[in-house]
C-alpha cells in the first residue's frame, strides 16, 4: 500500500463540515505555532548507538575473555578479517585467531541472537497482552518445550543410546515443536470463548496449559529418574555450541521474528488504548495479536531450542529501555533486542568465567541479576502503570 | 440530505441477554442527539453498536452508506468515539496519544506524516492542550484526561461524534467546560453528536433532541421539554422529580418522597 492517496480527515463527510483541520492539508508546513516542547515519541538516535555500542562491546569482551585472554584490538582485527578483502595484522597467533574464530565466535553470535529474541519477544508479548509481567513463556512456551526436551531426553535413555552423542538435533527439535504445541493450545483455549475473549483469558489459559505441562513433565521426569541431571541442565539453560549449527538452526527465525515485530510497533501503541478503543481507530486488535503471538512464538521458540529455558531476559531487558528511553513500542522493540543480545552476552561471559574451568547455567545468572532488578521494576510500575 | 445516523430496527445481545430489542433512530446531519434511560436500559450498548464494536442485526447507515459494507478503516474515518473510562497508557505522552487518532489514515504499517503531526498540533491548540503536549497523560486531571480523549477524537476527523457519558467523572464545572467545547466544535466543525448523559438537566441543556431509551426500546423521542416530564420520568425511572423550567431547557430536580416523621 502506498501513502500517497492520504485521504484527509473530512473526506467523505458533508458539505457543511470542514473537518478540524481546514487549511492544514493544504499547507502542512505553514505552521506558525512556537516551537513545541517535544515532537512525537520515536526512537532517538544517541539511543541506537548506546544499543549499538552495548552489542559491539559485549561481543568484543565475550570473545577476548575467558581461558585463554586476548588483546580486545586483536580480536576486533580478526573479526574485520573474516570480511571479504581485508587483511589486518591482529598481532594474534594462529591457534589465537582459531579460538577467536572458531570457538568463540559461534558462541557470542548464539547468545546476541538468543537475547535478541527473547528480549523482543518478550517486549512484543507485553504490548499484546497490555501486561507488564508478561514474558515470551507466557503461553506456555517454557513448558511445552521442557516436556519436548524431557521426552527426547528419557525416550533416548530408555533405549540405551549415548545420550548426546547419538542425535544431537533430536532435543532442540523437540523442545522447538513442545513450545509451539503448547501455544497453540493455549490460544485454542483461549479463543474458545469467541469473540469475547480478552488478553487476561489467554493468560489465564496459559497459566493452565504450562500446569498441565508441567504435571506431564514431572510425572516424565520421576519415571526416569537417571535423566534428571541433563534435563535440569537443558532447563537452566546453556550457551554451548559446537560450531554453527545452533546460530544457522535459530537464524531465519530470528530474522523472520525480528522483521515482522518491529513491524508493528506503532500498531502495538495502537493497541495499548484497549480491543474496544483500537478498533474504533480502524484495526483488528484480535487479528493482530495473533500475528504478533505467532511470530513471537516462533522466535522464542527456536531460540529455547537452541539455548533451553533463559529466564527473565525477555522482562527485565524490555522495561528497562521502557524505563530509560520511552514507552512507545517503536523504541522498546528495537532497543530490547539490541539490549537483550548485549546482556545475555554478557551473562554468557560471567556464566563460563566465574568459576572456570566449570559453567554456571546462563538462566542462573540471568535470574541472578534478574530477581532483584524485577523488585525495582514493580516499584516502578506502581508509580506510572503500564 | 442524508441523515449522519440512521438504524433500523437494532438488536444487541450481550452474552446471550436482549440488551436491545428493535431500537430505529435517525440522527441529522449536524445535530447534536442525547440517549438517556435508566441503569440498564442499553445507553452504552447502543453507542458502542454504532462505533462498531458490537455485532448486532438490523442496520446501522452511517452518511447513507451502510456500516456492514465500511471497512473498519473507512469507518473510524466517519465515526470517532469517546467511551466512558478509556484505558490510560501507560507513559504515553499526550501528543503521542493524540496522534493515535491519525490510525486511519496512516497505512497499516507505516508512520505518521508531517501532516497528520500538523492536524493533532492544530487540534491541541484548539482544546488548549498544546501545553500539556509533552506530559504524560496518566499525570493528567480527570478534566483534562476528558479534553484529550476528545482531542483524539477529532484527531480522526470524523464528521460523527460519538460520546459515552463525557461528564461522568467531572465535577460539575468541568461537565460545563466539556459540554460547551463539544457544542462549539459542532457548530464550528459541523460535527453530529450521539452522546449517553445520566444527568437530566444537563443532557436536556445541550441536546437538540433526546432519546429515552427503556429496556432495550425506545420509550420516547423529541426535544427535551417533551421527553423531560414528570410523568415519563416517573414511569420509566421510577423516580420523584419536579421539572422546572430553566432558560436553556427544563431542569429535573430530585424530590424526596414524604416519609414518616
Amino acid at each position: 500500500m502506498t501513502a500517497s492517496p492520504r485521504p484527509g480527515p473530512g473526506e467523505g463527510a458533508p458539505p457543511a463540515y470542514r473537518g478540524p483541520t481546514a487549511g492544514v492539508e493544504d499547507e502542512p508546513h505553514g505552521d506558525p505555532v512556537p516551537p513545541p516542547h517535544r515532537g512525537p515519541a520515536r526512537l532517538r538516535p544517541r539511543w541506537l548507538v548506546a544499543g549499538v555500542v552495548a552489542v559491539v562491546v559485549t561481543a568484543l569482551a565475550g570473545l577476548a575473555l575467558g581461558p585463554v585472554r586476548l588483546a580486545p584490538a586483536g580480536v576486533a582485527a580478526e573479526l574485520l578479517n573474516l570480511m571479504p578483502g581485508v587483511h589486518l595484522d591482529s598481532g594474534l597467533t594462529e591457534r589465537e585467531t582459531a579460538i577467536v574464530t572458531q570457538l568463540r565466535l559461534p558462541r557470542v553470535v548464539l547468545g546476541l541472537l538468543v537475547g535478541a529474541m527473547l528480549a523482543l519477544s518478550g517486549g512484543c508479548y507485553q504490548g499484546v497482552f497490555r501486561n507488564p509481567l508478561a514474558d515470551p513463556y507466557l503461553l506456555g512456551a517454557a513448558a511445552g518445550a521442557g516436556l519436548g526436551a524431557t521426552v527426547a531426553i528419557a525416550l533416548r535413555g530408555g533405549a540405551g543410546g549415548d545420550a548426546t552423542a547419538s542425535l544431537p538435533t533430536t532435543v532442540p527439535i523437540a523442545a522447538f515443536l513442545g513450545a509451539l504445541t503448547a501455544v497453540a493450545l493455549t490460544y485454542g483455549l483461549g479463543a474458545a470463548g469467541g469473540r469475547d475473549r480478552t488478553p487476561a483469558t489467554l493468560i489465564l489459559a496459559g497459566v493452565a496449559v504450562t500446569s498441565f505441562l508441567t504435571a506431564g513433565q514431572t510425572y516424565l521426569l520421576q519415571r526416569n529418574v537417571q535423566t534428571i541431571r541433563e534435563v535440569y541442565s537443558w532447563i537452566l539453560g546453556r550457551l554451548a555450541t559446537d560450531g554453527w549449527h545452533d546460530v544457522l538452526m535459530l537464524l531465519p527465525y530470528a530474522v523472520a521474528t525480528a522483521a515482522v515485530v518491529l513491524l508493528h510497533g506503532r500498531r502495538l501503541d495502537v493497541l495499548a488504548v484497549g480491543d474496544e478503543e483500537a478498533a474504533g481507530l480502524g484495526v483488528h486488535p484480535q487479528r493482530s495479536r495473533l500475528l504478533l503471538v505467532v511470530v513471537a512464538s516462533l522466535g522464542t521458540a527456536a531460540a529455547v531450542a537452541v539455548s533451553g529455558l533463559i529466564a527473565f531476559v525477555g522482562i527485565i531487558v524490555p522495561h528497562t529501555v521502557r524505563l530509560l528511553a520511552g514507552a512507545s513500542y517503536r523504541v522498546v522493540l528495537p532497543l530490547s533486542m539490541l539490549f537483550g543480545a548485549a546482556f545475555l552476552t554478557l551473562c554468557d561471559l560471567a556464566a563460563r568465567t566465574a568459576v572456570a574451568p566449570a559453567e554456571i547455567p546462563i538462566g542462573v545468572v540471568t535470574a541472578f541479576f534478574g530477581a532483584p532488578f524485577f523488585i525495582l521494576v514493580l516499584r516502578t510500575t506502581r508509580r506510572v502503570p503500564v | 440530505m442524508t441523515a449522519a445516523l440512521s438504524i433500523v430496527d437494532l438488536h444487541v445481545a450481550l452474552g446471550g441477554a436482549p440488551v436491545l430489542r428493535g431500537v430505529d433512530l435517525e440522527v441529522a446531519a449536524g445535530e447534536w442527539v442525547t440517549v438517556i434511560g435508566p441503569n440498564g436500559a442499553g445507553k452504552s450498548t447502543l453507542v458502542r453498536a454504532v462505533g462498531g464494536v458490537l455485532p448486532h442485526t438490523g442496520s446501522i447507515a452511517i452518511l447513507g452508506t451502510p456500516a456492514a459494507r465500511l471497512r473498519r478503516r473507512e469507518r473510524a474515518r466517519l465515526v470517532a468515539a469517546v467511551m466512558q473510562s478509556p484505558v490510560i497508557p501507560g507513559g504515553m505522552a499526550v501528543l503521542d496519544y493524540v496522534l493515535l487518532g491519525r490510525t486511519p489514515y496512516i497505512p497499516p504499517l507505516g508512520r505518521e506524516s508531517a501532516t497528520d503531526v500538523a492536524v493533532v498540533r492544530e487540534v491541541l491548540d484548539r482544546l488548549q492542550l498544546t501545553r500539556f503536549a509533552g506530559r504524560e497523560l496518566a499525570t493528567l486531571s480527570g478534566g483534562e484526561r476528558q479534553r484529550v480523549f476528545l482531542a483524539r477524537a477529532l484527531a480522526q476527523g470524523a464528521p460523527l461524534l460519538l460520546l459515552d457519558e463525557p461528564t461522568s467523572a467531572l465535577d460539575i464545572g468541568h461537565q460545563q467546560d466539556v459540554l460547551e467545547l463539544v457544542d462549539g466544535l459542532r457548530r464550528s466543525d459541523g460535527l453530529t453528536v450521539l452522546a449517553t448523559m445520566h444527568d437530566l438537566s444537563l443532557a436536556g441543556e445541550y441536546a437538540d433532541r433526546l432519546v429515552l431509551l427503556a429496556e432495550g426500546r425506545v420509550a420516547a423521542t423529541g426535544p427535551p421539554r417533551q421527553v423531560l416530564t414528570e410523568e415519563l420520568l416517573a414511569r420509566y425511572y421510577r423516580a420523584r422529580v419536579r421539572v422546572v423550567d430553566g432558560g436553556q431547557g427544563p431542569l429535573v430536580v430530585p424530590v424526596r418522597p414524604v416519609g414518616p416523621a
